[in-house]
């Protein structure tokens, strides 16, 4: 498996740069190597609040909400969410909170 | 993975080489090694999935360990030719088809152009007598007096960590889809035989993420995209209040609830993901409609089988969870979502792998009396099967005024269409509850229909451009409706395919979307008491 490097602080990740070890390594240098890579200038409330959300959602039930349901927590369509995370809610916003990747039939 | 610019691609795929060779062959196809590089071959099994999975009872997936398919050394167990050959003996023993399909085939070549990895690659090795070559030259060498004497002469060639790549490679650019068995005159099932290598791979620890995790997933939390019970529930219950939104019809979904008459089972992807979660939405609102006094399970809440792409203990092992939930909970029979290869598990191999369901009822349907004869031994029904039957009984109002924003066409998913020959049922439902749908040309659709090109767990994006090239054939025959008729709705009934077609027509045909026919259903369908919006787009109208 690969391993990023950023401020100093090593991460382990997937083929596609999520985060290996979820929560357990996940912390603000983290968020702030996530905004490089997906081409965010600077992290606002609305990005904090999606990343709440989803790892809120994730404490609870193990695996990340449906995109509608983030939409309704955090009041964001889902358009506005790609504006915040140009990769989309998946693979920018999950990558950034530390969720794994979703699998299966989508 | 970026893929390159959609003109660009469709000219390659016409007039291109071979994308393994880079040429028109001038060597023979065993003097080709393959190349691995970065978009061609799909993630290996991450060691803690395959760990977990090799800890279960019933299974056995060795030599977890971390290895690349770009490096040379794919870090093999030291034995693992032995255990290979020992495999391959074993199955040859266990299942006369495959023992038939090393020994039948005759080289007729009709199968070749019937392949859309083939259409799409150009690689020889697509074709799907080749892909069978692949592990016959080597059943020759060891198993046939012919090939142990005269060798290459008998098309017979050595096992080495060369023909091993070569499976890895073209195991995994098959989607089991058998559009070629139908044209094969002795009927050789080609899906059988990438199950086969991909069994044998397994035995060295070689398969993909994108298999065994969802595969992991669904013994561990009961579906592919693990879904826990609360998330699954809390799911249904929040498309529960956007149908109340939408339609001002109340549902109280109930789940694991024993005693119910039926039990059902659908992709878990219908309710994590759009455009899976209208379908959804479309079973909710016909069960409610018709009063059907039926359960969900959080615990056989997945009706795909990842396992049918892995090996065939782990399918028995996925499958077997449906039916120990329908005992557990008393219900009479099983009702099944809009899922593609679960049929083909349901139709040909329950019955001799978990079957038959003795302590179920032969499936009746409660609103029209109507046996299902044809599930008198699997005890399931395809919700096709279902809904057409209650159309014909006028059980339901359908207003198809509610989908004039759709002109369809129809999608036969490659496995109910040819592993349990669902081709009426749903298109007598379209012409219930659509006007005007259109099919797609003849070789393409019923049982020649063309793959959506990502199917058996090869969904993942780090194989687009594959993806997007055997998807290629089924685009075209859709771009061909969409230009002549201005179809702009391709209905099928699998999740792999409503999630996959929804990229492939993004693509290729980015004016058409996708659905499954009972999101189409849902939309037609007139409730009493209902307080509808106008809803323009269906179940799909955004409402706050």
């Amino acid at each position: 498996m690969a391993t990023i490097e950023h401020n100093g602080k090593s991460y382990e990740v997937d083929e596609d740069g999520f985060l290996l070890n979820g929560a357990e390594d996940w912390d603000e240098n983290w968020v702030d190597y996530v905004k490089g890579v997906e081409g965010i200038s600077e992290i606002t409330d609305e990005h904090q609040k999606v990343i709440d959300a989803l790892q809120e959602y994730y404490k609870k039930n193990g695996i990340a909400p449906m995109v509608r349901i983030l939409s309704k927590t955090t009041g964001f369509p889902l358009k506005r969410i790609y504006e915040l995370f140009p990769s989309g809610p998946g693979k920018g916003a999950c990558k950034m909170a530390g969720l794994p990747k979703p699998t299966g039939c989508v | 993975m970026a893929v390159v610019k959609v003109d660009k691609l469709a000219r390659s795929v016409v007039e291109g080489p071979s994308l393994m060779t880079g040429s028109i062959p001038t060597r023979d196809w065993m003097d080709i090694p393959v190349v691995f590089k970065p978009g061609n071959y799909a993630y290996p099994t991450k060691p803690n999935i395959l760990e977990y999975l090799d800890s279960l009872e019933g299974v056995s997936f060795p030599n977890a360990r971390e290895w690349n398919p770009e490096d040379d050394d794919w870090k093999l167990p030291e034995n693992w030719k032995e255990i290979i050959i020992n495999g391959l003996a074993e199955r040859l023993g266990k299942f006369r088809s495959l023992k038939i399909f090393m020994d039948c085939c005759v080289r007729c070549g009709a199968c070749a152009d019937k392949c859309h990895f083939f259409l799409g690659t150009g690689d020889p090795k697509n074709m799907p007598v080749l892909r069978a070559e692949l592990l016959r030259s080597v059943y020759r060498q060891e198993f046939t007096k012919a090939g142990k004497i005269l060798g290459r002469m008998a098309g017979a060639r050595e096992m080495t960590v060369g023909v091993l790549k070569e499976w890895f490679m073209y195991a995994y650019q098959c989607t089991e889809c058998r559009r070629c068995s139908v044209f094969c005159p002795y009927g050789i099932d080609t899906a059988e035989i990438t199950m086969m290598l991909r069994e044998l791979l397994h035995l060295v620890g070689c398969g993909i993420n994108w298999a065994l995790e969802p595969v992991a997933n669904s013994n561990r939390t009961g579906n592919h995209m693990g879904l826990t019970p609360q998330a699954f529930k809390g799911n249904i219950d929040f498309l529960c209040e956007d149908i109340e939104n939408l339609t001002g019809i109340h549902i109280e979904p109930s789940f694991n609830r024993k005693g119910a008459e039926v039990l059902f089972i659908t992709p878990s992807a219908d309710v994590f993901a759009e455009p899976g979660l209208f379908t959804c939405m479309g079973y909710l609102l016909l069960f409610e409609a018709i009063g059907l006094d039926y359960t969900w399970s959080t615990y056989a809440s997945e009706g795909g089988n990842f396992g049918l792409f892995t090996s065939n203990e782990m399918m028995k092992k996925l499958n077997g969870k449906m039916y120990a939930e329908a005992k557990r909970l008393g219900v009479k029979w099983i009702l099944g979502g809009e899922c593609g290869h679960m049929w083909r598990v349901v139709h040909q191999y329950m019955d001799t792998m978990n079957g038959p369901a003795d302590f179920l009822e032969v499936p009746k349907s409660p609103i029209t009396g109507t046996v299902f004869e044809n599930a008198r031994s699997t005890k399931m029904v395809h919700i096709s099967e279902f809904t057409a039957d209650l159309i014909y009984h006028n059980k339901i109002k359908l207003d198809k005024s509610r989908n004039s924003h759709v002109k369809a066409t129809f999608h036969d998913s490659c496995n109910p269409a040819r592993a349990m020959g669902l081709l009426e049922e749903p298109r007598y439902i379209l012409d219930h509850v659509v006007d005007n749908w259109v099919e797609m040309p003849a070789n393409t659709i019923r049982e020649q229909t063309f793959c959506c090109g990502s199917g058996t767990a090869l969904n993942t994006d780090e194989i687009m451009e594959l993806r997007m090239r055997s998807g290629l054939p089924r685009a075209n025959a859709v771009r061909y409706v969409a230009d002549k008729h201005a179809v702009n709705t391709l209905a099928c009934v699998c999740a792999i395919d409503r999630a996959t077609l929804t990229t492939l027509m993004q693509y290729w045909n980015p004016d058409v979307e996708v659905c499954g026919v009972s999101e189409l259903v849902g939309n037609a369908l007139v409730i009493e008491g209902e307080k509808r919006a106008d809803l323009t787009e269906g179940l799909r109208t955004m409402v706050f």
